[in-house]
């Protein structure tokens, strides 16, 4: 519970500060042994009956400066947000945490500590709405074989002609297949939301970076309650034989970080 | 992300379970979790956070892979509720 970090006002870059995991009750133990984003030990800082889950970085390293330097360096990226994603998880083996956004750094333990004041009424129901749930993902993918096939139009013209007929035959097909994928993905999203506690839509994700063969129509996340996780499966499982049109994947159970903000707290865009 | 009670029963199934992609884990990490302003990272705000962190994944695997046929990554104001 003691602060080792030093106040590093005078000269930016160097001593330490506070990187923030996550905030759960104070009745929940920290994890013993768990390490935190720096390799530093996972400490806890209490504050107002809540208990803020952190770690010492090195201000050499997570400054702002060199966060924004260090952001761009995809290793980085994926060391520091899995260490931070493996604290939060085994955070959620304990009881209900509302996980913190990846690089948020303080001073020092009192300005956490303020923070647990200032935000306590909202942190704590947060917590208590959480409690007892966790957050499953489920993505979908246009299914290319699935979308009607335009008929081959007649012949006449040319090869030219009819090959600017063809490419024109496919770019609508393709357009149509977009189009019956994503009225599927709504009608996925819609029985799945009605299902979970809350429900939102995350921007589908690029092909670069996901890897699929396909484009992805539904990137959704839905808060289920643990004891209704069987029904949660079997909607999962029947909306996949009900759409064809698009491919399903279910990832989880994960922590709760697409529904820690409330909604007045929630950027603008999402 | 541990064992599940969803019990995968094929590879065709949506359920079979994945290790944690990277890509999953930024969607959740850095667009949503908990907006707390850390007074060190006070000028790296939310929308920010997110463009230069994908900018850099673009950057990156853009360099490997040809682009999308799609739309490129959906700007914030596309989100869907």
């Amino acid at each position: 519970m003691s602060t080792t970090a030093e106040p590093a006002r005078a000269v930016p870059g160097t001593g330490s500060a506070v990187w923030l995991h996550g905030v759960v009750a104070a009745v929940t133990a920290t994890p013993a042994g768990t390490t935190g984003i720096a390799g530093t030990p996972v400490r806890s800082v209490a504050g107002a009956g809540l208990v803020a889950v952190v770690s010492d970085v090195p201000l050499a390293e997570y400054g702002e400066e060199a966060l924004r330097r260090n952001l761009e360096d995809l290793a980085w990226l994926e060391r520091a947000a899995r260490a931070h994603h493996a604290v939060v998880a085994a955070l959620c083996g304990a009881g209900p945490v509302v996980p913190a956004r990846l690089a948020t750094v303080h001073r020092d333990d009192d300005r956490v500590a303020r923070v647990l004041a200032e935000r306590h009424d909202e942190l704590a129901g947060t917590l208590a709405r959480l409690t007892g749930r966790e957050e499953w993902g489920v993505k979908g993918y246009v299914v290319p074989g699935a979308t009607p096939r335009t008929e081959e139009p007649a012949a006449g013209g040319g090869a030219g002609a009819a090959y600017l007929r063809r490419r024109k035959a496919q770019l609508t097909a393709r357009e149509e297949g977009q189009r019956i994928a994503a009225d599927a993905a709504a009608a996925v999203h819609a029985a799945l939301a009605g299902y979970a506690v809350t429900a939102r839509r995350h921007a589908p994700q690029d092909r670069r970076l996901s890897g699929a063969p396909t484009a992805m129509v539904l990137n959704g996340a839905y808060l289920i309650d643990r004891e209704r996780l069987d029904g949660f499966a079997a909607l999962v499982r029947e909306l996949a034989d009900r759409h064809p049109e698009i491919r399903l994947e279910a990832t989880g159970p994960w922590p709760p970080y697409s529904f820690v903000a409330e909604p007045s707290a929630e950027p603008a865009w999402a | 992300m541990g064992v599940t009670s969803l019990a995968p029963s094929s590879a065709d199934d949506p359920l079979t379970y994945r290790p944690v992609a990277l890509v999953d884990l930024l969607d959740r990490v850095l667009a949503t979790g908990v907006v707390i302003t850390g007074d060190i990272t006070l000028a790296i705000a939310d929308v920010d956070l997110v463009r230069i962190s994908l900018r850099a994944l673009i950057a990156s695997v853009g360099a490997l892979a040809p682009p999308s046929e799609v739309a490129p990554l959906a700007p914030p104001s596309e989100v869907a509720p």
